[in-house]
């Protein structure tokens, strides 16, 4: 394979976080680079999901969460007093564990977010929310019924729908917390098919509870354990030749 | 213990709940069909429709209908938008454990506990002799101050401290084109010495300078309306904290990471999502004040009037007020009787319109919401 030009899209540099006195990162450092798909896998309660919510400081809806370090999107700190929060969201698209439609018609969910961006014209928001189906690779289940309730639709069909909507507003980054954990493998398999697609286009970082997902769909992998970053790699060498005993055992499934 | 006591207490721990739960359901079907059938034979389109007579033994109720659902409706414009507010603030602004919030609740719930009587006391000594009475305050030093300067003018008699007599003074304010003196002409010929005495510009002041109208100083529509939204504020407060508390966080959490702020997810997904339960609430709480009388006892109700209020600072009749007057206040008893009946059929049926109302307006909401 051609050595190809990495360009770092997120950084974070000594990432520390807290809840109330409880450390639940400590001194996370890694960069993840554009157009690619970097995996995060260690097992629950390491702090994989609560690192992802730093990155569009989802986190600073929990009260007494104090965060320590920098991180970098593009080189700015997201954390530096002149970011504005809701810029920063817009740009860094988020898919959650549970799918989580609004109560509305499958159109007004991907409307939403360009509506929130002042978009009315209803010629552009149809251009828009046929994109992002086709994005999502759910237009062909979903052109025929985009006024019925998102709620109708199946869990697979839901969680398309909310990457479709996160797509909508065109970010850059689209961060994944776990987005197949509640699905069946069929829904997994098609979900798995449009990370790979979407990363022409995104940078994505996803949780994962499940190794072999990760094996498929990232390009590199960092495994965390305990709060701390253990190790980050090409996803095919931490794999096959991880550096630590630890990543080696969680990978063999020997704990986790 | 024997067999025989078990059997005992397990017949009375099962068949005493059962008996009082029967009890519940039996209490609400003497009321309602005792009314029913006592009252329901009264009800006419002239009771409903005409003004009560003779001393309320005659004629019908239609003044107190219409007090009653225009302090309804005044009370419910006060009441809910700042219940709503209030609610939004506790539930999505406030940290939950601040020092703020905490006092707002307490308040809020000691508020809840405040005997209806003592709200009518509140009423009273706050938006009638505080509030009204400032209000009326101003508007006097206000007309005074033209009075003075009406005094002074050219023509005036008195002008300049002229001597004229109380007559040519009204008469002088009379002519006024500017100004209508009515009341201040009035109150002139009230004057101790008659309207032959003497006088200057400084007597005319000093005589009027207490003369004060009362307009909004006095019980009146607004102030009963303000008073009764005092006591339901708490129930719509909890009403709606509730029902945004229903709303799942993780819906919130995707809406803010779609770049919403936080208004506008409260605008765009939380308020939607819970307006079944905000209104419901809120007409659960409006049905609660519609048929209290403590608070408007001293604070705008009165057991009889000559026309419908007409402005914010007129009195009004109040079906439970009128209830409470047929009842204690009657010159005859048995010709009062099926009045009294048939008002309460009405208190009762506006009242459980409201209730009603909340429900039809839940199983509509809902199933929109579904189809939608």
């Amino acid at each position: 394979m051609a050595k190809e030009e990495l360009h770092t899209k997120i950084k974070s540099e000594a990432l520390s976080l807290f809840y109330g006195q409880k450390q639940a990162l400590r001194d996370i450092s890694i960069p993840m680079y554009a157009n690619k798909v970097t995996a995060f896998i260690g097992p629950s309660g390491c702090g994989k999901s609560t690192y992802l919510r730093t990155l569009n400081r989802m986190n600073d809806l929990i009260e007494g969460v104090k965060i320590t370090g920098k991180t970098y999107i593009d080189g700015i700190d997201v954390y530096s007093s002149g970011v504005n929060v809701v810029n920063l969201r817009k740009r860094v698209g988020m898919v959650f564990q549970k799918s989580n439609p609004f109560p509305k018609s499958i159109y007004d969910n991907i409307a939403y977010g360009p509506r929130l961006n002042g978009i009315k014209s209803k010629a552009e928001l149809d251009v828009i929310v046929e994109r992002s189906l086709v994005g999502a690779a759910l237009w062909n289940e979903a052109k025929d019924r985009l006024h019925d309730s998102a709620l109708a639709l199946s869990g697979g069909q839901q969680q398309r729908l909310c990457i479709a909507r996160a797509i909508a507003v065109n970010p850059e980054i689209l961060l994944m917390d776990e987005p197949c954990s509640a699905l069946d493998p069929i829904s997994t398999t098609k979900i798995e098919e449009l990370i790979y697609e979407l990363k022409s286009t995104y940078t994505i970082v996803i949780v994962t509870h499940n190794m072999q997902q990760a094996a498929r769909v990232s390009d590199y992998t960092a495994f965390f354990y305990l709060g701390e970053l253990v190790e980050y790699d090409l996803t095919r060498t931490l794999f096959t030749n991880p550096e630590k005993k630890q990543t080696e055992d969680y990978i063999t499934g020997r704990f986790g | 213990m024997s067999a025989m006591k078990k059997s005992i207490v397990g017949f009375f721990a099962l068949r005493i709940p059962m008996i009082f739960t029967l009890l519940i359901v039996a209490v609400i079907v003497v009321i309602i069909g005792n009314f029913l059938i006592v009252g329901g034979g009264h009800i006419s389109w002239e009771f409903l429709s005409t003004e009560p007579r003779n001393m309320n033994t005659e004629g019908g109720i239609f003044p107190a209908i219409y007090g009653t659902v225009l302090l309804v409706l005044i009370m419910t414009l006060a009441a809910v938008p700042v219940g709503t507010i209030t609610a939004i603030y506790l539930t999505e602004y406030a940290r939950q454990n601040s020092w703020l919030a905490r006092t707002i609740r307490f308040a809020v719930n000691t508020l809840a506990g405040v005997p209806s009587i003592v709200f009518g006391l509140f009423g009273l000594g706050f938006f009638i002799q505080t509030v009204g009475a400032q209000i009326d305050r101003v508007n006097w030093n206000q007309t005074m101050s033209q009075f003075h300067a009406s005094l002074e003018a050219r023509q005036s008699p008195v002008a300049g401290g002229k001597i004229a007599t109380i007559t040519e003074v009204q008469k002088y304010l009379e002519s006024s084109k500017e100004y209508d003196w009515k009341e201040q002409i009035s109150s002139l010929s009230t004057f101790p010495r008659g309207t032959e005495a003497r006088v200057n510009d400084d007597i005319v002041m000093r005589f009027m300078d207490d003369k004060v109208s009362l307009k909004w100083g006095k019980p009146g529509l607004i102030w009963a309306a303000f008073t009764l939204a005092l006591l339901t504020l708490p129930v719509v407060i909890v009403s709606v904290e509730e029902s945004l508390k229903t709303v799942p966080k993780d819906i919130r959490a995707a809406s803010l990471a779609l770049g919403a702020t936080k208004w506008e997810t409260i605008r765009k997904v939380v308020i939607p999502n819970s307006i079944t339960g905000i209104l419901t609430g809120s007409i659960l709480a409006i049905g609660r004040g519609a048929g209290e009388v403590a608070p408007i006892l001293f604070t705008g109700a009165v057991y009889s009037l000559q026309g419908l209020p007409s402005s914010l600072s007129d009195q009004f009749m109040h079906l439970g007020y009128h209830l409470y007057i047929l009842s204690t206040q009657s010159p005859d008893v048995d010709a009062v009787r099926p009045l009294q009946y048939a008002t309460t059929l009405v208190l009762l049926a506006l009242t459980l319109a409201l209730n009603f109302t909340a429900i039809l307006l839940r199983s509509h909401i809902r199933r929109r919401q579904i189809t939608s």
